[in-house]
């Protein structure tokens, strides 16, 4: 399903918006030069395959990728990249820390 | 083809850029120094470390096992080795991590991992480049977060390149 769901540019343009945070369904069709209503077919379609999910609240539907279609493999790529970010982070602690040591302790 | 519709490897590449504060020195000198090593890379989050041997030269490695959190949660592995060192400026390195269930390893991730120091003004520019190997089967990450990122990206030129 993630396969024909992404065969389609549009579709792997407006996942790819997505990967970097939600956004509203008009948010996403800002970028297309086509209708609501076809954008709303490609969105269906994301939905089915399992790769995004959407919710109402109010008057604004928001569209978010849904990791669960992610297989663990890729998922897994996730954890080490924030993990990989939260080491670089606590060295950055760690050198503000030691900045007015000669040789940091032993 | 038709692995690439139930792959039980996903290959990724991603990059962390960081600056920081510091000369080239001692952002190297973080990585080289043991026991400065420790302090930033592995204690610290919440981890119980079970064991941790650090031999920085080409041919020696770390070796890491720990614990997230509390006795019910699994210990993990990291065996690293030192491919590459260049004094102040890089750290090449490959390593396998993934849990300990019993005498058993069970690898979900096999890399290489470079670390580029360069000098930025007064401070560092820190570039991490990490390829690798995802192994299906590391499904039960404790405390998983939910996320995606770029990965998706990947993913979908994956699938167009195997269309």
């Amino acid at each position: 399903m993630a396969f024909q769901a992404l065969s389609d540019p549009t579709r792997r343009a407006m996942v790819e918006r997505l990967s970097r945070g939600p956004a509203s369904v008009s948010e996403l069709a800002a970028p297309f030069p086509m209708s609501m209503s076809a954008v709303v077919q490609h969105l269906k379609i994301l939905e089915a395959s399992g790769l995004v999910a959407s919710e109402k609240t109010g008057r604004v539907r928001t569209c978010r990728v849904d990791a669960r279609a992610l297989s663990a493999a890729e998922r897994w790529i996730n954890e080490r990249r924030k993990s990989v970010e939260r080491s670089l982070d606590r060295l950055g602690a760690f050198l503000e820390e030691t900045k007015n040591e000669e040789e940091f302790p032993k | 083809m038709t692995a690439a519709a139930n792959p039980s490897v996903a290959h990724g590449t991603f990059v962390v850029e960081r600056r920081y504060d510091a000369s080239p020195e001692r952002v190297f000198r973080a990585h080289s120094d043991p026991a400065a090593f420790r302090r930033w890379f592995a204690d610290g989050e919440g981890w119980t470390i079970h064991e941790w041997t650090q031999d920085f030269r080409v041919g020696g490695g770390f070796t890491g096992r720990f614990r997230f959190g509390d006795e019910s949660n699994d210990t993990w592995f990291n065996d690293t080795e030192y491919l590459d060192i260049v004094q102040d400026r890089r750290i090449i390195v490959s390593y396998v991590m993934g849990r300990v269930a019993g005498d058993e390893k069970r690898r979900a991730s096999a890399s290489l991992a470079t670390t580029e120091i360069v000098p930025d003004g007064s401070g560092s520019r820190l570039i991490y480049t990490e390829q690798g190997a995802f192994l299906e089967g590391a499904d039960d990450i404790a405390g998983r977060e939910q996320g995606c990122g770029e990965m998706l990206d990947a993913l979908g030129r994956e699938l167009e390149t195997n269309a």
